[in-house]
């Protein structure tokens, strides 16, 4: 027999208060009213007091509406019969196909035993210099994009999402417009990854606390399939989007805000989250990609700092381009030694020669006269930026090295570049491979 | 900490919010007490009691809540929260409350499981215990009974430390082996009431231990290996720091390379709220790095206490004072015991997320009034100590900040500083120009002694100080604006940077200085930036200093006593002798 309540005694934003004896924290509610169903969750206990938050929205509840209590915390039907399916927030169909059937896995699962975890040492390739040379993705790791609106970083989480060689792709969208879902698909078709990918789409115009979920959806069937000895890859847009779904809650929920609005816990928020990120021991791994934008450009702004803090690192897009200065893999290390053994001192040569081409570029722009180093530094600036820095370019992490050596040759003499000379002695060009200045750079150089 | 004795009362659950659960009882209920939460399913969590109100009791749970209901029990114990001490702690891998981890994971798999705790200690390892003292002979709280060998030290196991006044050995064991729960002593005390001594106790973690006769000023350098500590900003055996800095800027870096150089006895790392994958990095390369002291296992010394961002918040809170009791165990065996934290903002937030919950007042940035004192007297349980024999113990205190938006002026930041010894502040601008490790020279400071004499270190932060303000001058008049001499000093701190304060860490021989070495350096690079070069031009200038930027390097990458070391050496003086003449 199904027990009903319908004593709501308030109805704020998103939340909802019924009247409820016997309520375990953190169940899943069904809240009934002319608009349909909704389910909902529990967020606070306060005597006989229950507060859900209401997915689809609290929107046409009355206040004495019915509310069913399913006694268990959010679930996900978890098979193989998901791939090539699209879900929403609250893991239902919208692909306009049946259900899914499977067995129902609980979301939010308790975190990894660290002692269970394996050091995760196996490069992941993208073909994009910028992140194969410098900062490199490793399985298992958990990286943000930091952008701002207007700049392709969903077209880069695609590409990555397609060229990255995992078992499974699992997307999660959260206040995604409908077209840039629509064009997610598209790739994933072209690319011929659909029959291998999940997607839980939330879309800007869906009930906000459906956003909520997107995260714990995407998590929860990936560490299934990584349990089962899979590399699965999930790609989250826009996180920024789900702290704003958070904010929004606590605020109703009349918690003490900490910093510009955001709740107190943000920070173990989004931990819970990007924690799931893990390469077992004995099992497939589960590596995070997730696109974080900056409200006004503002690295300090609360979203992207907190990642900052919890993600191995961030890859910044800029005008275009993964830039070099921000951008930081912290698994690189675990990999990048292994690769070739020049690997790691053209990264640092690089890009240490690249940020004092940006101070004698700061000083031309000033009207300072430019020393003949300063030429060899924009030469040098101009070249890496056309031939490696251009998110154009996709080619495998060898042919990148020995283009960046070439580069080199092309502006320096070997002591210049701070590389070790056992290192230089091996791998500097000889002989000399000419590379024809294109017109522009012969302009700005002005040799 | 899992199984109690004492007294114990019980209560019903009236709210829950977060990790935070009211409940409502008839009895006694203490401040501070533990408690298990009795879910429907049988589970016990364990929950500490944060505030009293009438009947009305507030316990923060060190599990998830999920599942939880208004009217299950609750069971209040009399016991604070604590940790059971005795040989077998190195070598161990903790979560916040104590329980094994890798025993954990032989229990329950992949994951962590909620109510589910594990004694801190194996009750089944025997130890060689060899006795100390003799029947009829007066022994007080902390002193000796006996001692166990325990990897590379002799583990003393002493009085229980909770107990007050003198006692007379009635009995003692045997030399023989005996487990953690054995009985190797009984004692009685002055109203003839026995007590059995076993080779373990308990000790709650919020209490500093810290029975001595005095304590002593921290003079003592604590050698790191990293030159920019050691050399420019060093640390002392007992004394505090903190490294604040921007994400990104290598604080959990420069805590592994302490915790695997530093020259000590015991290192208890507590990972708190921060990554998983930076503790299993530790936790799969330490059994295989061999300490080149003691030619053992880093593990041997080592404790590492793994609350990560992932596990439950109030357990964070716990796991550095854990770690901070497991640290004053060792001192107490007079051994010298590094304690890394990191890192102790998440720490600090642990406290805001509980504090909004209880609908505290809120102060800067909605952290807790109490903030500051938190922090201080955490810091306060590092210290030199004279122990009644004695003979000397210290516990030293490196935590890392990690401030919001990189802004050294939040309050975690400025409470910390007002109450460490030393400050190594991390820039991003530094971290960027992959200038490793990233601690800002101009900015950074310590009030201990070090290895180099304070008027050396005075003289090259001037240099430092000097070289930035022509660089800055640079940036509004251009190279053209400034004099030769002015552009080589700006040159000559760049070469003390590149050279000495920057350390490749990913290198054998670079990324580890011993001591001397440091010292040699130290004078060698003085000698060559008191050089007068008499240079013509500023591209002679740049030639030569990139000259001796290049030897020197290359220098810090051979290893002692090898031929390239020699030969650079060698190189680099006829470089002085040549270059130039003296001043």
């Amino acid at each position: 027999m199904r027990k009903y309540f319908n004593t709501i005694t308030r109805i704020a934003g998103n939340v909802v208060t019924v009247n409820a004896p016997g309520i375990g924290y953190d169940e899943l509610a069904v809240i009934e009213s002319a608009h349909g169903e909704s389910y909902a969750q529990v967020i606070r206990l306060e005597g006989h007091q229950v507060t859900l938050q209401v997915f689809a929205g609290s929107q046409g509840i009355g206040n004495n509406d019915r509310v069913r209590f399913l006694h268990r915390p959010m679930q996900v039907c978890f098979s193989d019969a998901l791939l090539g399916r699209v879900l929403d927030g609250s893991g239902r169909p919208r692909d306009g196909r049946g259900n899914v059937l499977g067995e129902m896995i609980h979301i939010g699962s308790p975190p990894v035993n660290p002692v269970r975890r394996r050091m995760p040492d196996r490069m992941i390739h993208t073909g994009i210099p910028m992140i194969d040379i410098f900062n490199s993705l490793v399985e298992g790791q958990k990286i943000p994009i930091f952008s701002v609106a207007g700049e392709p970083y969903n077209e880069l989480l695609a590409r990555i999402g397609l060229q990255a060689n995992a078992d499974i792709i699992v997307l999660g969208g959260m206040g995604l417009r409908h077209d840039d879902y629509l064009k997610f698909r598209r790739s994933f078709e072209e690319g011929g990854v659909l029959g291998r990918a999940i997607m839980f789409i939330h879309t800007a115009a869906d009930p906000v606390v459906e956003c909520l979920l997107i995260p714990d959806l995407c998590l929860a069937v990936a560490e299934q399939f990584g349990l089962q000895g899979h590399r699965v890859l999930v790609l989250l847009t826009d996180m920024t989007a789900f702290a704003d779904a958070l904010k929004e809650i606590s605020i109703i929920m009349e918690q003490i805000p900490s910093n510009r609005g955001y709740p107190g816990d943000l920070y173990t928020q989004m931990a819970r989250r990007y924690e799931k990120a893990v390469d077992f021991e004995g099992a497939g791994s589960l590596t995070i990609l997730a696109c974080v934008t900056m409200p006004g450009d503002d690295v300090t702004h609360p979203v992207p700092d907190n990642t900052g803090y919890i993600t191995e690192g961030q890859f910044y897009l800029r005008n275009g381009r993964i830039d070099p200065f921000g951008s930081l893999s912290r698994l690189k290390q675990q990999v990048n030694a292994k690769t070739r053994d020049d690997h790691r001192a053209i990264s640092d040569a690089c890009i240490q020669l690249y940020a004092l081409c940006r101070e004698s570029r700061e000083k031309r722009d000033m009207g300072f006269e430019m020393s003949a180093w300063d030429q060899k530094l924009l030469k040098y600036g101009n070249l890496f930026e056309q031939q490696i820095m251009d998110l154009a370019v996709n080619i495998p992490l060898f042919e990148a090295l020995d283009r960046c050596w070439r580069i080199l040759a092309e502006c320096f003499e070997p002591a210049e570049t701070g590389i070790r000379r056992a290192i230089l002695e091996k791998h500097w060009p000889k002989p000399q491979v000419r590379l024809e200045p294109t017109q522009k750079e012969l302009a700005t150089v002005g040799a | 900490m899992k199984e109690t004795d004492g007294k114990r009362t019980t209560a019903r659950i009236i709210g829950v919010d977060g990790s935070l659960v009211m409940a409502e009882t008839d009895g006694r209920v203490v401040q501070n007490s533990l408690g298990y939460c009795i879910r429907s399913d049988g589970a016990r969590l364990l929950s500490e009691v944060i505030r009293v109100r009438g009947r009305l009791a507030d316990l923060q749970v060190f599990e998830e809540t999920r599942g939880l209901r208004v009217g299950d029990l609750v069971e209040l114990h009399e016991e604070m929260l604590s940790v059971v001490v005795g040989p077998g702690l190195l070598g161990q891998i903790y979560d916040g409350l104590q329980n094994p981890l890798p025993e954990l994971a032989k229990q329950v798999g992949y994951f962590l499981k909620a109510g589910v705790y594990i004694h801190g200690l194996s009750r089944d390892r025997r130890w060689r215990f060899t006795p100390q003292v003799k029947v009829g002979q007066i022994v007080e709280p902390g002193d000796t009974l006996g001692t166990v060998p325990e990897g590379i030290f002799e583990h003393r196991i002493m009085v229980p430390f909770s107990w007050r006044g003198q006692f007379v050995v009635e009995r003692i064991a045997a030399a023989g082996e005996y487990t953690v729960e054995d009985e190797i002593a009984v004692v009685s005390d002055s109203e003839g009431q026995r007590r059995v001594v076993t080779m373990q106790q308990r000790w709650p973690v919020k209490r500093p231990l810290n029975i001595s006769r005095r304590r002593l000023m921290p003079e003592e350098p604590l050698i790191t290996r990293v030159r920019i500590i050691d050399s420019m900003f060093p640390i002392a055996r007992g004394g505090t720091y903190c490294i604040p800095g921007p994400f990104g800027a290598g604080k959990t870096v420069l805590q592994q390379i302490t915790s695997r150089h530093a020259e000590i006895d015991v290192v208890i790392i507590a990972a708190c709220g921060e990554r998983a994958g930076e503790v299993v990095e530790t936790l799969r390369d330490f059994p295989e790095l061999i300490d080149p002291r003691t030619g053992r296992s880093l593990m041997e010394r080592t404790i590492i206490i793994v609350n990560t961002s992932a596990m439950p918040v109030a357990a964070r809170e716990a796991s550095v004072y854990t770690a901070a009791a497991l640290g004053e165990y060792y001192r107490q065996m007079g051994l010298d015991v590094l304690l890394l934290a990191d890192s102790t903002s998440r720490w600090a937030q642990a406290m805001r997320e509980l504090s909004g919950r209880l609908e505290e007042i809120p102060g800067e940035e909605a952290f807790p009034a109490y903030l500051e004192s938190r922090i201080a007297a955490f810091y306060e349980r590092a210290g030199v100590i004279e122990l009644r024999d004695g003979r000397i113990g210290s516990l030293t205190i490196g935590g890392t900040v990690s401030p919001a938006g990189g802004n050294f002026e939040e309050p975690v930041t400025q409470a910390t500083l007002k109450v460490v010894g030393a400050f190594h502040g991390l820039s991003r601008a530094r971290s960027e120009a992959r200038r490793y490790p990233a601690i800002d020279p101009l900015d950074s400071w310590s009030k201990y002694p070090g290895i180099i004499p304070a008027a050396d270190m005075a003289k090259m932060r001037r240099l430092l100080v000097k070289g930035n303000e022509v660089r800055q001058m640079m940036t509004v008049v251009g190279e053209e604006g400034v004099s030769v001499e002015d552009f080589t000093t700006a040159l000559k701190a760049d070469f003390f940077d590149n050279c000495y304060l920057q350390q490749n860490a990913f290198d054998k021989v670079d990324g580890a200085t011993p001591a001397e070495r440091q010292k040699y350096v130290f004078r060698k690079i003085m000698e060559a930036v008191d050089v007068d070069f008499q240079l013509r031009d500023k591209t002679e200038a740049r030639r030569t200093i990139l000259e001796m930027t290049d030897l020197f390097r290359n220098w810090n990458y051979a290893a002692a006593g090898t031929e390239e070391y020699d030969r650079y050496l060698k190189a680099i003086d006829q470089f002085i002798a040549t270059k130039g003449r003296k001043p």
